[in-house]
């Protein structure tokens, strides 16, 4: 108290206002409250609301590609409906899969953190990591596959396969396209690549922040209740998880019996 | 002439040993800082610095069109010139000058919290500015970039040679940078007000940061995904906005002016609010209609998000397109013009006093009319189709800019100088600085809108002889304007240490920032204010000092 006192007499001018009882009380709270907040409960809820605004922000930086991905898709119906019939459905919805149990298993870490549970919590993030980075990995095989058929945009991009499909695609309905159609196919792969690679740059960011926070939750971290990292982090991972849920089937599905 | 300038006896008064500036040493507790006070003074050094190299470069593009053929420099140096002066303009000293300095310093304050709601990550947008910034720096040191401010396509993803990825990445950067800065603010505003301060409590220098930030939360990220597309296009190849590929440079457009017409409000929103809180002060009124201006800033806010085609009426958007947009244009003059009717009535029967801050303070008023209503003609598609493109344009974004908003950053800067500093700027030469800023910007900018009437397109750094008057004068004028920048650096240095001391409140004004020392303390508050009284209470405020009198007798 003396050396609140101190201060008092420093500050050489006086408050707005009536004083308030004094009543900052630092032995009531635990230590991670942070100087300038009043009490933990205003720390936590400042922490979320800034998390789900962060969000609004990556609803508007994806926003620009969904709306690209509008456009084009009326203006190049046919040449969307080909790109799409070409995608891996099978290791789409595997990483749909794998993506929503993630989910899940960063709620239960959630949970057990919120519970006190250290060993649940370490096991939900781990699993977590693994799915995360098996989602990666069946991307990254796509990915491959797209560079087989040469359906990378740039200078190897090739619309020779939508010009003249395959045997056994054509068996499967398959319809041939027109040259200038098929070229249009590019702008499809452009945002496919655009897209997907700009969800798996944020599913790698939510990787990294992953271990740290499993490093962390090893030694003991998060089990004396303050859990907002927790939290928002799950927040972030179940976003980007969202994200895939509405890229899967712009992607993958709406095309599939055109 | 009458003053309202109270300060202590100057032969005892001196500045609080314990402040937020001294209370830790060395470079580290600076560079390491969670204190807002001392992010938003980095922040004040950082953009003064990019301010000075976009007005060497500004200085540079009126002394080439001094004379109507390109003797100084050639076309593309030109190109590059005038380009770096834009991208430096804008998004290094235009977007983050008054919300990262002034607001970063007073929001806070002004509704009585001891920091921001995030200080690390404060912290962390002042980093990200200084990687943007060097990246920009660094692309123009290496050979610059030419393809405008607005990185047109398919020109920044086909046809220019130059640094467009890095200066690209740059922007991409410093935008996340102001994304935080626009975030913190409004989480700040929300949760962390004092008891008592209510939202209609909040001074309007807080409402215009509110909504501001909110362009800058909800705009700034689709410039970022703008420019990834296009770094992606020239890298890669992807075909989004390439017309060969079957993508549409249009789109570009669209994106882009999504972020960038908003970004017009992220900048000069934050002024209007420095304007608000010094005409008050130096008329010693309330502001009339406190409501309507602070609605008028969200309503800025929002309607901003409606209008960005109108910058491309040429552009070949639908004839119905242009309609809507152009209507929806008119709009944005309403809430303008509500403040600047408030705050004409604000001075009606006012005391007015006419120390600097208030100065400028007239002369974004006047200037920022001009600038706005030259905005009308533009937003009409008939006249935009004669007008755009040609030096018309240059006028009435600088009215508005330079005029407006950098005429309330200076403003901002003298009102606020002696509670983060502790002392007074020297009066009189800041007054003569404040005119001769006035003039200057004037002769350099009135000229370009008779030389966009006459037909003078910008961006060409040759010109027919039959305009040469014209520029000469504008040229002139720039010279002028220069020397009203260079005065508040110098003398504003020399009062660090030479200045008078200012006390807490030397223009007895009523926020809760007047009402504790100057320069704060690092916890700005010593117990958290309890707010009782309305914002610009002058009443309160005389109460107060009769309640200091009766405790010293």
């Amino acid at each position: 108290m003396s050396d609140s006192h101190a201060v008092a007499a420093a500050n050489a001018g006086h408050i707005a206002g009536q004083i308030g009882e004094h009543s900052d009380g630092h032995e009531d709270h635990p230590a991670y409250l942070r100087h300038h907040f009043v009490s933990l409960e205003q720390q936590n809820e400042t922490a979320s609301f800034g998390m789900w605004l962060f969000l609004l922000t990556e609803i508007m930086f994806f926003g620009g590609l969904f709306t690209a991905y509008l456009i084009y898709r009326n203006w190049y119906y046919p040449a969307f409906v080909a790109g799409s019939h070409t995608l891996n459905i099978f290791e789409g919805s595997l990483n749909t899969l794998v993506l929503i149990s993630s989910s899940f298993t960063m709620a239960m870490g959630v949970w057990c953190a919120e519970t006190k549970r250290q060993k649940g919590l370490v096991w939900s993030l781990i699993a977590t990591l693994i799915l995360g980075l098996g989602f990666l990995g069946i991307k990254a095989d796509e990915y491959h596959e797209k560079y087989v058929l040469h359906h990378i945009p740039g200078s190897t991009f090739s619309s020779q396969g939508f010009i003249h499909p395959s045997e056994e695609a054509l068996k499967s309905g398959e319809k041939p396209l027109a040259a200038d159609m098929a070229a249009k196919t590019e702008v499809y792969f452009s945002l496919y690549f655009a897209m997907t690679g700009m969800h798996a740059l944020h599913m790698i960011i939510g990787i990294v922040l992953l271990c740290g926070m499993l490093w962390k939750a090893t030694r003991g971290a998060y089990m004396d209740g303050n859990i907002s990292f927790v939290e928002n982090f799950g927040l972030y991972w179940h976003f980007v998880d969202i994200v895939w849920i509405f890229l899967f089937p712009l992607l993958y599905l709406i095309s599939r019996h055109q | 002439m009458s003053t309202i300038v109270s300060l202590p006896d100057q032969a005892t008064a001196r500045v609080p040993k314990r402040n937020y500036l001294t209370n830790e040493n060395g470079i580290l507790s600076w560079l390491l800082t969670g204190d807002h006070k001392r992010i938003a003074i980095l922040y004040l050094i950082s953009i003064t610095f990019f301010f000075f190299i976009g007005g060497a470069l500004a200085g540079l593009i009126r002394l080439e069109l001094l004379t109507p053929q390109s003797d100084l420099m050639s076309s593309d140096t030109y190109n590059k010139v005038f380009t770096m002066h834009g991208v430096i303009m804008v998004f290094l000293f235009l977007v983050p000058s008054v919300p990262a300095t002034l607001g970063n310093f007073l929001i806070p304050i002004m509704i009585g919290a001891k920091d921001l709601a995030f200080p690390k990550i404060n912290l962390l947008s002042w980093y990200l500015y200084l990687v943007g910034g060097g990246m920009a720096l660094g692309a123009m040191i290496t050979g610059g970039v030419d393809t405008g401010w607005t990185f047109t396509t398919p020109m920044s993803t086909h046809f220019s040679n130059t640094n467009v990825v890095t200066t690209g990445l740059a922007i991409f950067v410093a935008g996340f940078s102001s994304i935080f800065t626009g975030l913190n603010f409004i989480v700040t505003i929300h949760r962390m007000r004092a008891p008592g301060m209510t939202w209609f409590k909040l001074p309007l220098f807080c409402w215009s940061h509110y909504a501001a930030s909110i362009l800058m939360v909800l705009g700034t990220p689709v410039l970022a995904i703008t420019l990834v597309l296009v770094v992606l296009e020239r890298t890669i190849g992807i075909g989004v906005f390439d017309p060969t590929k079957g993508g549409d440079p249009i789109l570009f457009q669209h994106l882009f002016w999504f972020y960038s017409h908003p970004a017009v409000y992220i900048m000069i929103l934050p002024g209007m609010g420095v304007i608000s809180e010094v005409i008050s002060t130096f008329s010693r009124k309330r502001v009339f209609g406190y409501t309507a201006v602070a609605f008028s800033s969200v309503a800025i806010a929002v309607f901003g998000f409606f209008v960005w085609a109108h910058h491309m009426f040429i552009m070949g958007v639908s004839n119905y397109a242009v309609l809507v947009f152009s209507l929806l244009t008119m709009l944005v003059a309403v809430p303008s013009a509500i403040k600047i009717f408030n705050w004409a009535f604000t001075l009606y029967k006012g005391s007015i006093t006419f120390e600097t801050p208030m100065l400028y303070a007239f002369g974004f008023m006047g200037l920022f009319t001009i600038g706005g209503m030259t905005g009308v003609f533009l937003g009409s598609a008939g006249t935009d189709i004669h007008l755009t493109e040609t030096y018309f344009i240059v006028a009435h974004f600088h009215f508005v800019m330079v005029g407006g908003m950098l005429m309330a950053f200076l403003s901002g800067v003298h009102f606020w100088w002696p509670k983060m500093t502790g002392r007074m700027y020297p009066e009189k030469i800041s007054q003569l600085a404040a005119v001769v800023t006035f003039i200057g910007f004037n002769l350099t900018f009135f000229p370009q809108f008779l030389l966009g009437m006459l037909g003078m397109p910008r961006r060409y750094a040759a010109y027919p002889p039959e305009f040469q008057v014209l520029n000469v004068f504008s040229t002139a004028g720039a010279s002028v304007l220069g020397v009203g920048y260079l005065l508040p650096m110098i003398y504003l240095i020399w009062s660090l240490k030479y200045g008078k001391v200012a006390g807490n409140n030397p223009w007895q004004a009523t926020g809760l920032e007047w009402q504790i020392q100057s320069p704060p303390l690092t916890e700005n508050f010593t117990t958290i204010p309890i707010v009782t009284q309305d914002v610009y209470d002058y009443e309160w405020l005389e109460r107060q000092k009769e309640h200091e009198v009766t405790h010293v007798g």
